[in-house]
């Protein structure tokens, strides 16, 4: 039973690989491309619901399976429907998106078609993880998996109701929003933040709970902080939307509200890094000989600075500066690459060898450089961003002394010009630790000797 | 009777309904109001729904994603007042489906931009930005000036927009593309289109090329953007929230 | 619509009570000694899972 619960997985888990595989390359990014406003959905999509997104199919499945002593609900075929299912929807809408099919509301660009192929697949996905979870034979249900269910259901709800569109006709591809104006505003932000708040924060913190302990083979720090986190985190995440519409059209009360609750949510979203850095207590040393292990723990650190962050540039005294600015795409990406994209480095460091029965992945070494690489692509990334972004705010609203603006709209452009190719390059180390990534994945998988100590022989028998 | 917690843990549904309870509280209180409370939007005169050629212009600026790099809400502090103009009302975009607010300013807010430049300098910057502003980082569109605007479905997109409440008479529907026709021909006639909208800006707005290029109806659509309300009109108290 | 909006106008109300006593549950059902046993053992779940 649990060798084909094994298989299961690890075919599901491929899905997971060969797409993220595919994504990384997209994860290079900068403006010298001819038509920014097209690759840009491609972008953000890719990061967020192709890479992401396969990311937490592939672990929910394996987290779910294990925590719950169970095999996977729907067995292979229904899995097998939601991993292609969903590779299917980010073609469609990533094409979509070249060819200029966009509903224009960020992260949610693809078009009415591709949005109910999307319900389709992810009716199909809750139905096969709370089947799991049902059937499961440990009486309780574990925390990674209250984070994994809240990820499923709130996005199905935010999904639905901001997609809600009037087709122009049956066989094209231009639909009307149902919503417009102040309240459209509303309801794409209330979406926008909780496509962070729960696919991006929630989900990944159920990888979190799971790999964390696994790969330090200790329990998570504390539980009840971890059930406090959960109820704390999904009550306040969902109110925080209307921060991205500080000072515009928006009722000023809906502006007060967003503020109130994202500095708010400043308190659980650390409780949860506490909780994460010291289930490590007593373990530290596992960060010098488990690179994978560092990728975690670092993702958590990035988590717990993203969130203080946020909160601060949600004060609309800061928003007023950081709002319009690259402020704003610095701390997307302490989030993106900091947090999700290193959880997900960390998990996939333990997950392959587990799913593949290697003893170990192919190179330890490349682990390491994988992890320096990346973190100085990061470090570049951000730091950039806060320089120029805190600049061009700062330009923007500076008077010389006869009381004129001081500067025109294209003075700050040319102005940021070197931050953009740091930035650049940044990405560039970003991706390259990505590649390096993938070769030793491959290597690992293809069966090629470990250079790790532990004997590969052992692990070939028991499989 | 006091739920013990142990019944949620064990229990996946009733864990699941109480998750979407608290995740739907938020929402709730914080988008439901705007549709009802009158005051969201601001009682001003001038907004009317898009011509049919400003409507094609419209959606030729969602496809390109031009939201990405350009806002469309000026904030109410001193600097964007001047450099922009008046700061934005709800009421100027209760039309636009969806919105185009942006989240970010690689380059300037457009909410206010109608009017400002000529109709020439727009097709020449949209077609080489470089050439026109030399520090620019925007990508040129050369093929909006040469590709002819596709605009036999315009009734349709009309219609489909009065079904989620924009409020497109029969008369608008009926004569959609004789509007679109008059707003960009020289030839035609534009006294009807100007009386079902009025304020509509009318004119060959690419002079490099014939018929109804793409470039006509992005400009039609630039050329109108914040100039339907009068704000010197206005008396101060219509325009609290 | 119109019950979602007499829902929306009783939750503006009273949504503050609701949060603190959700919290207070929460807290409470959370941080009681009588449960610290049990919770020790479901943090243990994943590190049991080879079989």
């Amino acid at each position: 039973m649990v060798l084909t619960m094994f298989w299961g997985v690890a075919a599901f888990t491929a899905g997971v690989v060969i797409a993220a595989q595919l994504v990384w390359p997209q994860l290079s990014f900068d403006s010298e491309y001819l038509t920014f406003g097209r690759l840009r959905p491609l972008h953000t999509s890719a990061a967020i619901f192709a890479f992401g997104g396969t990311a937490l199919i592939g672990t929910s499945f394996h987290v779910v399976q294990r925590t719950c002593r169970a095999q996977l609900f729907g067995g292979a075929p229904l899995g097998w429907f939601i991993v292609l299912g969903y590779q299917f929807f980010i073609v469609i809408a990533a094409t979509g998106y070249l060819l200029g099919i966009t509903q224009s509301k960020e992260y949610a660009e693809p078009e009415w078609y591709a949005d109910i192929w999307l319900t389709i697949v992810w009716v199909a996905y809750l139905i096969a993880y709370l089947g799991t979870v049902l059937k499961r034979e440990e009486p309780h249900i574990y925390v990674a998996n209250w984070f994994y269910l809240a990820f499923i259901i709130t996005i199905a709800m935010l999904h639905i109701v901001n997609n809600l569109t009037m087709p122009v006709s049956f066989f094209g591809t231009k639909s009307y929003s149902a919503w417009s104006g102040v309240q459209d505003a509303m309801i794409q932000w209330w979406y926008g933040h909780n496509a962070v708040g729960f696919f991006l924060t929630a989900a990944f913190l159920g990888m979190m709970y799971y790999f964390i302990p696994k790969a330090a083979n200790r329990p998570v720090y504390s539980y009840r902080l971890s059930i406090v986190h959960f109820w704390s985190l999904v009550f306040i995440y969902i109110w925080a939307g209307p921060h991205h519409l500080h000072y515009t059209s928006l009722p000023d009360w809906a502006q007060t509200l967003g503020m109130v609750f994202s500095v708010m949510l400043w308190m659980p979203s650390w409780g949860g890094m506490i909780n994460g850095l010291m289930t490590l207590s007593g373990a530290w040393d596992k960060l010098r000989t488990d690179p994978g292990l560092r990728f975690s723990v670092t993702a958590v650190g990035f988590y717990g600075m993203a969130t203080f962050e946020g909160p601060v540039m949600s004060i609309k005294a800061v928003n007023s500066l950081s709002h319009y600015t690259d402020w704003t795409i610095g701390h997307v990406h302490s989030g993106a690459l900091g947090w999700v994209a290193f959880i997900v480095f960390g998990s996939m460091y333990y997950l392959v060898p587990v799913l593949w029965k290697r003893p170990a992945m192919w190179s330890t070494r490349l682990i390491g450089w994988h992890y320096w690489i990346s973190t100085l692509g990061i470090v570049l990334y951000i730091s950039s961003m806060w320089v120029s972004g805190i600049m061009q705010g700062l330009m923007w609203r500076a008077y010389d002394e006869l009381g004129f603006l001081q500067y025109s709209f294209v003075e700050t452009v040319a102005a940021m010009h070197p931050f953009y190719f740091i930035r650049l390059l940044g990405g560039v180390l970003f991706l390259s630790g990505g590649l390096i990534m993938a070769f030793n994945m491959w290597r690992t998988v293809r069966g090629d000797k470990a250079q790790a100590v532990v004997p590969a022989a052992t692990a070939a028998v028991a499989a | 009777m006091f739920i013990r917690h142990e019944a949620i843990e064990k229990n996946a549904i009733l864990m699941l309904v109480l998750t979407l309870i608290t995740v739907s509280i938020g929402g709730i209180v914080q988008i439901i109001p705007l549709f009802t409370i009158e005051s969201t939007i601001e009682r001003v005169d001038g907004v009317r729904p898009y011509t049919p050629l400003e409507l094609m212009g419209r959606n030729i600026y969602v496809r390109e994603g031009c939201y990405l790099c350009h806002s469309q809400q000026i904030r109410p502090f001193k600097d964007e007042v001047e450099r922009y103009g008046h700061y934005s009302l709800a009421a100027e975009s209760m039309y636009d489906k969806p919105f185009q607010w942006g989240s970010k300013r690689t380059g300037p807010d457009l909410a206010r931009v109608g009017g400002r430049y000529s109709n020439d300098w727009h097709v020449q910057h949209l077609t080489s930005p470089r050439a026109v502003v030399p520090e620019s980082v925007m990508p040129a569109y050369p093929f909006l000036a040469e590709r002819k605007l596709e605009a036999r479905d315009i009734a349709r997109h009309l219609k489909s927009l009065r079904s989620v409440g924009v409020p497109y008479t029969d008369e608008m529907i009926d004569n959609a593309a004789a509007d679109l026709d008059a707003q960009v021909n020289p030839d035609a006639d534009p006294t009807a289109l100007l009386k079902r909208y009025p304020r509509a800006v009318v004119g060959k707005f690419n002079s490099q090329a014939e018929g109804v290029t793409e470039m006509d109806a992005l400009v039609a659509y630039l050329q109108m953007l914040g100039t339907l309300v009068r704000i010197s009109d206005i008396p101060p108290e219509r325009l609290r929230q | 619509m119109s019950t979602l909006v007499s829902i929306g106008e009783l939750l503006s109300t009273l949504w503050t009570v609701w949060a603190v006593g959700l919290f207070a549950g929460i807290g409470y059902w959370a941080l009681r000694p009588g449960n610290r046993q049990r919770f020790e053992r479901d943090a243990q779940i994943p590190l049991n899972d080879e079989r």
